[in-house]
């Protein structure tokens, strides 16, 4: 199982970068790296290291990446007339799914994980007038780990929308639909909320240290990872794929 | 391995109201090439689909190398090799990338694969353009690679669906060479669904037709052509006038007649039914010289079971 998930993953991985191996792909890519891990940190100073807000801006970055890339996954291979043929192979459902899923976290967590070494180059070379500044071993567990579990987010959500979307495009419509709802929906909810509760929630927050909201959101994460994922797979139907 | 590749009883399948495939019963001996023969939208592809466990049949079954394509579609999958409607290679790799996935698809050993790899595409003529982006190829080349990539792990059963189509003849030809050289040597079956006639009769051991979703007809070639061909004769002489021929159309016995390089092309309603065809003839002043009687070809079967004239 676990060598068709990367067997999967390996022709995902091969299609993304020839995807992006062009002028512009490359042109996007370095433009993405140097806003991340260049402009931004050179902008902020030190606070791209030490404020608590960097945790969550490294969560929800992935998110944002993730949805470019996974619209792709089955309404690309529909587009392209590769998925019956897939189909008819030998693979695994659960493999076909995972495979994509793998793929995409891995070059977008990659890419992720590459501009935060980045961002620690740009800051100690413009900010560092007290010795080397590095993330303390803490914040980068809760980096890493936050914007992995946002990019499975992305990832799981990208291929749930693409196994039913007729053409990419209309797959990549769906998904900014549903950012901006994940977006927003939040705040809704926290405005929709009686006044005490809104008190309660906000005394909660401002007395909770980083690591418990940390805990929280990664704990939030995991569940609505699993959840899509498991949704994801009872979705995937060969017969449906195949008539879509 | 069962002595029969696949095996079907009362396939049907239906879309709402549309019935694509209708209470199927075929068998194909293992090792041979069944040539399964219709028309756009006759039913071949959803068949291709049912017998893949793709589908799931709305009555009936079907057993492909002795595995149920209902409750053990997963095992079909696992034996058999595939080139549907498209060819389903991803453009944006190379030939070599492509095959090295389908490989790492079917497990093929690492220390087989590059050995397998080379095999095919030297025999189909394409190992110097391997590190070519398939998108940079012509259709005749990524026809010939998805061949390959049916091919690759040596299944003992392959379905290709329509593999020359949209073709042009000398490229048809030899995908046709190639393909039956390749199944005969790896021993495989294969089960071809096409609509070009004359390449099922050169290549195909038993043939299928299917119209509006129902077998109609099965046999080997000759078969076929023995117990569906028309008794056309072709009548050598002098004297085939309008009105000789106005007199034979008129006939109750005579399907069908027509002039053809001077000479006489005459269809009995039923075989036999040629003498008395003849004596009216001389009787009506024609000098007979020679009566031959006409092959039939696979389009003569397939056109009398759809009950229309071929294109002249």
């Amino acid at each position: 199982m676990i060598r068709d998930i990367w067997t999967v993953a390996w022709r995902e991985g091969k299609e993304l970068f020839s995807r992006d191996g062009g002028l512009s792909g490359k042109l996007g890519l370095l433009i993405f790296a140097a806003f991340v891990g260049v402009f931004l940190p050179w902008q902020l100073g030190r606070a791209w290291i030490e404020a608590p807000w960097v945790t969550f801006f490294w969560a929800w970055m992935p998110l944002f990446l993730v949805t470019a890339v996974t619209a792709d996954a089955f309404a690309g291979e529909r587009e392209r007339h590769t998925l019956e043929t897939l189909l008819a192979s030998r693979l695994p459902d659960s493999a076909i799914l995972l495979g994509k899923v793998v793929a995409t976290v891995l070059y977008v967590w990659g890419l992720t994980l590459i501009c935060m070494p980045l961002g620690l180059v740009t800051i100690n070379l413009t900010h560092a007038e007290s010795g080397l500044l590095l993330y303390s071993a803490s914040t980068l567990v809760s980096l890493a780990g936050l914007s992995l579990l946002a990019t499975v987010l992305g990832s799981a959500t990208g291929v749930l929308v693409s196994l039913r979307a007729a053409s990419v495009r209309v797959a990549q419509q769906n998904l900014s639909m549903i950012s901006m709802v994940l977006a927003f929906v939040p705040v809704i909810i926290f405005q929709a909320l009686p006044l005490p509760w809104r008190a309660k929630v906000l005394t909660y927050f401002m007395g909770a240290s980083i690591s418990e909201v940390v805990v929280l959101l990664a704990t939030l994460l995991a569940a609505l990872d699993i959840t899509l994922l498991l949704i994801a797979m009872g979705r995937f139907r060969r017969d449906r794929l195949v008539l879509d | 391995m069962s002595a029969c590749a696949i095996r079907t009883e009362g396939l049907t399948r239906t879309f709402g109201s549309i019935t694509a495939v209708s209470d199927l019963t075929l068998e194909v001996e293992a090792g041979t090439v069944f040539g399964f023969i219709g028309q756009s939208g006759a039913g071949k592809t959803t068949t291709i689909r049912l017998l893949l466990g793709l589908l799931e049949p709305s009555r009936g079954r079907a057993e492909v190398l002795g595995f149920d394509t209902r409750g053990q579609a997963d095992k079909v999958r696992d034996c058999t090799g595939v080139l549907l409607e498209h060819s389903g290679l991803c453009e944006r790799l190379s030939a070599w990338d492509n095959l090295q996935f389908y490989a790492r698809v079917w497990r093929l050993p690492v220390s087989e694969r590059w050995d397998r790899i080379r095999e095919l595409l030297d025999r189909l003529e394409l190992w110097e353009r391997k590190d070519e982006t398939v998108a940079e190829w012509s259709r005749g080349m990524r026809q010939k690679l998805a061949v390959a990539r049916a091919l690759l792990h040596r299944p003992p059963l392959v379905f290709l669906d329509e593999p020359t189509s949209g073709l042009d003849p000398v490229a048809a030809a030899a995908l046709r060479d190639d393909l039956a050289v390749l199944a005969r040597n790896d021993g495989t079956t294969v089960f071809l669904t096409t609509h070009n006639l004359a390449e099922a009769e050169k290549i195909c051991d038993r043939i299928g037709i299917i119209a509006n979703g129902e077998l109609k007809a099965i046999g080997t070639p000759e078969e076929l052509r023995r117990q569906l061909g028309s008794a056309r004769v072709r009548i050598v002489g002098r004297g085939f006038s309008e009105q000789v021929l106005a007199l034979l159309r008129a006939h109750p016995d005579v399907r069908s007649v027509a002039r053809e390089n001077g000479h006489l092309v005459l269809e009995p309603n039923r075989p036999g039914r040629v003498a008395p065809l003849v004596s009216i003839l001389v009787g009506s002043g024609v000098q007979v010289e020679e009566v031959h009687p006409m092959r039939s070809t696979l389009e003569d079967v397939f056109f009398s079971i759809l009950g229309e004239e071929p294109a002249a």
